[in-house]
């Protein structure tokens, strides 16, 4: 707790996320306040069994608030997410090392 | 291919993966622009920060006709010298005395008025200080090495999505004469928050 300069994000997900939650309230896709409120749920209730910190605690309860939120607006529903993430996973473990990662979509 | 070597490129983690398959299937829709992303990244990591809200403080301290606006109507005071935009719709400044020290939190998640100090420090986003903020403020405060007199009142005040605080703390003795810019040289984004204050020069 003192004055010494610490990045911004201690991830790039955190950075990513927090960019994308930000760019999907601009473009009208949720209020502000909806999103803190829905956000400060989930916290409650990540933090009922723990102190949660507020690095990687707070962005899993931020990534969380945000998948519930697009799949309840039916924007971005759990299954298309689940396939997406597995085929970013298949993505990486077959591109060789040093070679940009990409994913095939039809 | 066996799985321990490592020819294949570093497998990011779940979350990391999670925020991914979001991006795609997002920028897919047409709701997110990557360039954009990365601009908004930019902008928080290298352009907003304290040094913003510094700036206000300073100028509170040395001219009394910003002074008496900023504390009227902030919003208005501060967009004046360029700072507003997301999470800066309305803001209040609280000004620190002799008898009174502001503190502020958000009990709600970790609301915080971006345009002034960019994005919220890790401590500020735990539960630990979202919670004690309110019980034991004088504990809190004395953990940053904050210690106020007794009779001193702490005020804290809680963040909402619709108003975001600043903490004016008081000038230091031994600044007379300084200008502006060496002014907000001193003010830190702590002592912005209020859980510091603004150290006399040595």
């Amino acid at each position: 707790m003192d004055d010494a300069p610490a990045p911004v994000f201690e991830e790039p997900w955190h950075a990513q996320v927090f960019a994308i939650t930000v760019a999907l309230n601009e473009a009208g896709v949720f209020q502000w306040t909806d999103w803190a409120n829905r956000f400060g749920t989930t916290l409650k209730q990540h933090g009922l069994t723990r102190d949660l910190n507020g690095g990687s605690d707070y962005f899993y309860a931020w990534i969380e608030t945000l998948e519930d939120f697009l799949a309840d607006q039916k924007i971005a529903l759990p299954n298309d997410l689940q396939f997406l993430k597995s085929a970013w996973e298949q993505a990486y473990l077959q591109t060789p090392h040093g070679q940009p990662v990409k994913i095939q979509r039809t | 291919m066996p799985h321990d070597d490592h020819s294949h490129s570093l497998l990011p983690s779940d979350p990391a993966l999670r925020v991914k398959a979001l991006e795609t299937l997002l920028v897919e829709k047409g709701l997110v622009d990557p360039a954009a992303l990365d601009e908004i990244i930019d902008t928080y990591s290298h352009k907003i920060g304290p040094q913003n809200g510094a700036k206000v403080v300073a100028k509170a301290w040395v001219d009394p006709d910003f002074r008496a606006a900023l504390f009227s109507d902030a919003t208005s005071a501060v967009r004046d010298l360029g700072y507003y935009g997301r999470q800066g719709e309305h803001m209040v400044a609280v000004e620190n005395s002799a008898t009174t020290h502001n503190l502020i939190v958000c009990t709600l998640c970790s609301c915080y008025p971006w345009p002034l100090l960019g994005i919220p420090p890790g401590w500020y986003k735990s539960d630990a200080y979202r919670a004690r903020a309110v019980r034991e403020p004088r504990a809190v405060l004395s953990e940053f090495g904050t210690t106020l007199a007794p009779e001193t009142k702490i005020r804290v005040w809680d963040s909402t999505a619709e108003i975001r605080y600043l903490v004016i703390p008081e000038r230091p003795p031994g600044t007379d004469g300084w200008s502006e810019e060496q002014l907000a040289g001193i003010v830190t984004r702590d002592a912005m928050i209020g859980t510091k204050l603004v150290e006399a020069p040595a």
